[in-house]
């Protein structure tokens, strides 16, 4: 079990959280104006790198905040946890 | 005669009866049942599992091969192995076949969990970790000794070596009670750590009453499962001894050399009289020698080298000991147990049988890395050893003592410390000065010479995982078939999968693979460690969430006047919402099917009350409430005026129908809406990603009140007069008080909010109070004595004979509101709402989507089961003309038969006087008039495909 920490609380247990997948991939702001093509790759498309990877965590049975974290997918060792609207850290 | 007649000389202690097979035996306090056995003459413990052969103790730990047994009294325990049971008074067990049974009664035992943290956790309390543990809890350091035995020593048990002057058993107790009197230090003894997952987080099952039997007290739990977050890990896990694959090499009788000697040293026990020493190593050579000191006749040593130890020759010479170097043993012979061993020179030549009652092997010794593998520790190839060693690892663990491949006991308890003193380091702790324990230096070790087998033109008997019963011919054929990589090998001989998990035979399938495919062994690599480390009982991991506390249980107010009233319950997610009411009418012996169907013509003809109160409600609130909730339904939320309700569908970014409910404006910057009962939870959490991670920007904060209130759904033609009789106050005439509008009103005294809405198409209210006084609600409706209570299944006939869908029941994620004939209620006038953009993919348009449509069984007394799946006509056509069933157009079969779609829902309809069902149909709202087939058990039932809207399709009975 992962242990966690959120930007908010601190390390916590991996079960005081929800995964939330991918991170950054913001809901588009005028998805009238996408094709087909472009509103399916924001619906359907989603990374699956083996490596470092952003993704969305959510402290459901804490603080109830959504943040992000870039984990190794290999490892998974966590690199880095930041919080929403925060720019993912460089050399993570 | 004795009744232990190879318990060592002058050995005693408190005697023990238990039963094993059948036989009365005895043994001594501070045996397994594996040492009584022995020295009770016992060989034959097991029967292996595919070939019925005889199965002996093999070793003395939880890497024990071949000793599976249930135990039957006190408690029915199956697949232990009989070298970790304690032994206790009373103990019933029978040997195995590899499987043991369940008990047929539940377990009157208590099981427990456990969570803590600590700086140090030292897995193994043999002179590795007590020398890790030693260093670690005198700076102070939290530490946690965890041990999977009775008695802590780990390999000074076994062994006749001295530490400090005196036995090494004695001073691995003398430090671990001192280990135990220290305040921030706890030793957890006959603690087996089964899991080393990510960032040090650790599981251990304690076996607290299991020696005790039937004396074990009442009040304490019998295993705890410890989980253990720990800053850094020291695991000194020892080894295990491996045997080799020879001729006969599982007939009772042959055993670990290891094994043997912790059962004369440990146990006072005699595994046998005249023993044949086969090994490929130094430490057989202790064995032989303790074992000729406990009055053991060495017959020979049979060493696969031609360089032994030359201490170890010296000493064998002294006592007569024969040597032969450069010798294996070919096979051990006898009838169901060893009576001796056939010894060959090596390299070919004469073979001669030595007499034997005894057979001890070492293929050499294997560390224990299975935990460090776990936590993604990476192994490298010991050539010394012949096995594979800790490499690297990311967590902050290390292995220490034989673990980590040191070989000797001085250069382990050294080694431990050094292991204790780098965790107090990497932590920021000073170092103690801790005084490194005395221990004779010891002659260096010959080579070990890696022999995997001994050569054949007959691998049938060369096993290489006992409990499997895989040999060296079974190797070959998977080899043979091209596998060429260890974890094939394992899955198409099933070797290292028993319970055992190969702790014996892992390294020596390896080296046999490798030795078939001409391959280095350090480049086959070895299978994957996998948790858990030793088998755990599912009692153990259930803890005490079995029972009641398996699930937390939500009840209403209401609740205890429902099971009062002999109420039938259905779990909806964890609530207890009343199912029906059987018995309520005039039969007081009637069935579901009379119960619904008098609670339905109850609500359609008179009054009924359904407790309403599990359904979600979240407070939705702030200035951009409305714009939000424009945004997450599909409807628009924001022009609802403050009194009125508004009934919304939610939607997935795909398009998909998430959750329904509806939407009370209580003020300009408040809502109140209402989710189904089973997804509130994931309707607030669904909320609140969005407020936070898209929209932060909005002032709104959403908080959850089901539990804050209690709703009674009042329906039916006669609800207006039986509310106006409970609310004086309330002006409940149809223009006063409109469909989907809501008011603040006294109902029977108590400060209700009542909205005018209807699950059923009947003229219908909700009455919701603050949840304190619920149960005093739903007690006056009651006592007008006009109103009959109804629960779940009547509601979703109700909704079903309108049409109106469960989501969840009649979708599936995949089903759009326009699918469900909704089209009304998707906005064309927002410019966005989630789910919009996916309205306008060529898929959410295509003519053949199933559509949610009303199916009537030509038979009206069919009732089809939900899941059944719709075909064709042509469909239809297809099935085998032995089908019985209703007249089948003779069109020749169409296969494969395509599925237009399922039934969602299906009833007995008392207001309809039949069956009915709702479907999701391919292009079903073109279909309307059609016959299809759902196909059930043998018979194909023709139904007919209608609007899904069955009864009252103008709304007229909506006002009363
Ligand atoms: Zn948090």
């Amino acid at each position: 079990m992962l242990l966690i920490a959120c930007p908010w609380c601190g390390p916590r247990d991996e079960a005081e959280f929800h995964y939330g997948g991918q991170a950054h991939v913001a809901h588009p702001d005028d998805p009238a104006a996408l094709s087909d093509e472009e509103w399916a790759r924001y619906l359907f498309f989603r990374d699956n790198p083996k490596g470092l990877f952003a993704e969305r965590w959510s402290h459901a049975a804490g603080c109830r905040r959504w943040f992000n974290a870039v984990r190794d997918t290999a490892t998974n060792e966590i690199h880095a946890v930041y919080r929403v609207g925060e720019p993912r850290p460089v050399n993570s | 005669m004795s009744t232990q007649p190879y318990r060592r000389e002058g050995v005693t202690g408190r005697v023990l009866r238990f039963r094993f097979d059948g036989r009365d035996l005895e043994g001594l306090a501070g045996d397994t049942l594996a040492s009584a056995l022995l020295a009770g003459g016992v060989r034959a413990v097991a029967t292996s599992v595919r070939l019925g052969r005889p199965r002996g103790v093999y070793a003395a730990g939880c890497e024990e091969p071949n000793a599976v047994v249930q135990i039957e009294e006190p408690f029915p325990e199956p697949m232990l192995t009989a070298t970790t049971v304690e032994l206790y008074d009373g103990l019933v067990a029978t040997g195995l076949a590899g499987r043991g049974r369940l008990a047929d009664r539940p377990d009157p035992a208590r099981y427990d969990a456990v969570h803590a943290h600590c700086d140090v956790l030292v897995v193994g309390a043999g002179p590795a970790g007590i020398a890790a543990a030693r260093v670690a809890a005198r700076a102070g350091a939290r530490v946690i000794l965890a041990d999977e035995r009775p008695e802590p020593g780990g390999s000074l048990l076994g062994t006749t070596e001295t530490v400090d002057g005196g036995p090494g058993r004695a001073w691995a107790a003398a430090e671990v009670d001192a280990l135990a009197a220290l305040p921030e230090t706890r030793v957890l003894r006959r603690t087996t750590v089964i899991g080393h997952y990510d960032d040090n987080y650790i599981v251990a099952v304690e076996r607290r009453t299991n020696h005790l039997g039937a004396a074990a007290p009442p009040g304490v739990a019998r295993e705890r499962v410890w989980r253990i977050r720990a800053k850094r890990v020291v695991l000194a896990t020892g080894g295990h001894e491996r045997f080799v694959a020879f001729a006969g090499n599982d007939l009772p009788g042959v055993m670990l050399a290891g094994a043997a000697r912790t059962y004369v040293n440990q146990y006072g026990v005699l595994p046998g009289r005249r023993a044949v020493v086969f090994t490929t190593n130094d430490t057989a050579y202790a064995a032989a020698l303790d074992l000729a000191d406990a009055g053991i006749e060495i017959a020979a040593v049979a060493d696969v080298r031609r360089e032994p130890g030359r201490m170890w020759a010296a000493r064998c010479a002294e006592r007569g000991i024969e040597v032969l170097t450069g010798h294996v043993v070919t096979a051990a012979k006898g009838e169901g147990e060893v009576t001796g061993a056939e010894i060959a020179p090596r390299t070919g030549g004469r073979a001669r049988e030595v007499a034997a009652d005894l057979l001890l092997v070492s293929g050499g010794w294997t560390p224990v890395v299975h935990l460090f593998s776990q936590a993604g520790g990476t192994l490298r190839y010991d050539e010394g050893l012949g096995a594979f060693t800790p490499g690297e690892t990311r967590q902050a663990a290390e292995a220490a003592g034989f673990a980590a491949g040191v070989t000797t006991l001085r250069a382990c308890l050294a080694d431990g410390a050094e292991a204790g003193r780098r965790a107090l380091a990497a932590l920021g702790f000073g170092a103690p000065g801790v005084t490194v324990p005395v221990v004779e230096e010891e002659p260096a070790a010959a080579p070990a010479e890696h022999l995997w087998l001994v050569e054949s033109g007959d691998y049938g008997t060369h096993f290489v995982d006992l409990q499997r019963d895989v040999t060296v011919a079974e190797v070959l054929r998977a080899t043979g078939a091209g596998l060429t990589s260890v974890e094939h090998v394992k899955r198409y001989t099933t070797a290292g999968t028993a319970h055992d998990q190969g702790k014996t035979s892992g390294q020596l399938t390896g080296g046999v693979v490798a030795h078939a495919l001409g391959v280095d062994v350090a480049a086959l690599g070895t299978t994957t460690f996998r948790a858990p480390y030793t088998p755990v009982s599912f009692a153990a991991l259930a803890g005490r969430d079995r029972g009641p506390l398996h699930d937390p249980v939500r009840t209403t107010p209401m609740h205890e006047w429902h099971v009062a009233r002999g109420a039938l319950f259905e779990n909806v997610g964890q609530w207890k919402r009343p199912w029906y009411y059987p018995g309520l009418g005039e039969d007081p012996g009637e069935d579901m099917e009379d119960a619904v169907l008098r609670e339905c013509a109850a609500v359609r003809e008179g009054a009924g009350a359904m407790d309403a109160s599990t359904l979600g409600k979240i407070d939705v609130v702030g200035p951009d409430a409305g714009v939000f909730l424009d945004r997450l339904y599909t409807n628009m939320m924001s022009t609802l005026k403050v009194g009125s309700i508004r009934y919304g569908v939610m939607c997935r970014p795909d398009g998909m129908v998430f959750d329904d409910g509806t939407a009370i404006r209580l003020a300009d910057d408040h809502y109140l809406v209402t989710t189904t009962t089973g997804n509130a939870a994931a309707v607030l959490d669904w909320m609140e990603e969005w407020l936070q991670t898209e929209w932060p920007d909005l002032r709104v904060r959403c908080t959850s009140v089901t539990e804050q209130w209690a709703t009674v759904a009042l329906a039916g033609p006669r609800s207006r007069e039986v509310l106006a009789a409970l609310a004086p106050g309330l002006a409940v005439g149809k223009d006063d008080f409109p469909f989907m509008t809501w008011r603040d009103a006294e109902v029977a005294g108590i400060d209700a909010r009542v909205c005018r809405i209807s699950f059923s198409g009947e003229l219908a209210y909700e009455i919701n109070v603050s949840s304190w006084h619920g149960l005093a609600l739903w007690e006056a409706v009651m006592a007008s004595g006009e109103v009959t209570p109804y629960g779940t299944e009547t509601m979703h006939v109700l909704r079903a004979e309108k049409g109106y869908p469960i989501v969840g029941q009649d979708t599936d994620g995949t089903v759009t509101p326009q699918d469900l004939g909704m089209e009304w209620i998707v906005s064309k006038k927002k410019a966005d709402f989630v789910g919009r953009r996916s309205y306008a993919r060529a898929d959410t348009s295509r003519p053949d989507r199933r559509h949610l449509v009303g199916l009537l069984p030509e038979d009206p007394g069919v009732l089809l089961p939900e899941g059944a799946h719709l075909v064709s006509v042509s469909a239809a056509a297809s099935v085998p003309s032995s089908v019985a069933s209703a007249a089948l157009p003779a069109v020749p079969p169409v296969l494969p038969v395509p599925a237009l779609g399922f039934v969602t829902s299906s009833y007995r309809s008392a207001a309809l006087g039949r069956t009915f069902a709702l479907a999701l149909v391919s292009g079903g709202r073109g279909r309307v008039g059609e016959r299809l087939y759902a196909p059930v058990g043998d018979d194909l039932v023709p139904v007919t495909v209608t609007s899904h809207v069955l009864y009252d399709p103008e709304g007229a009975r909506r006002d009363g």
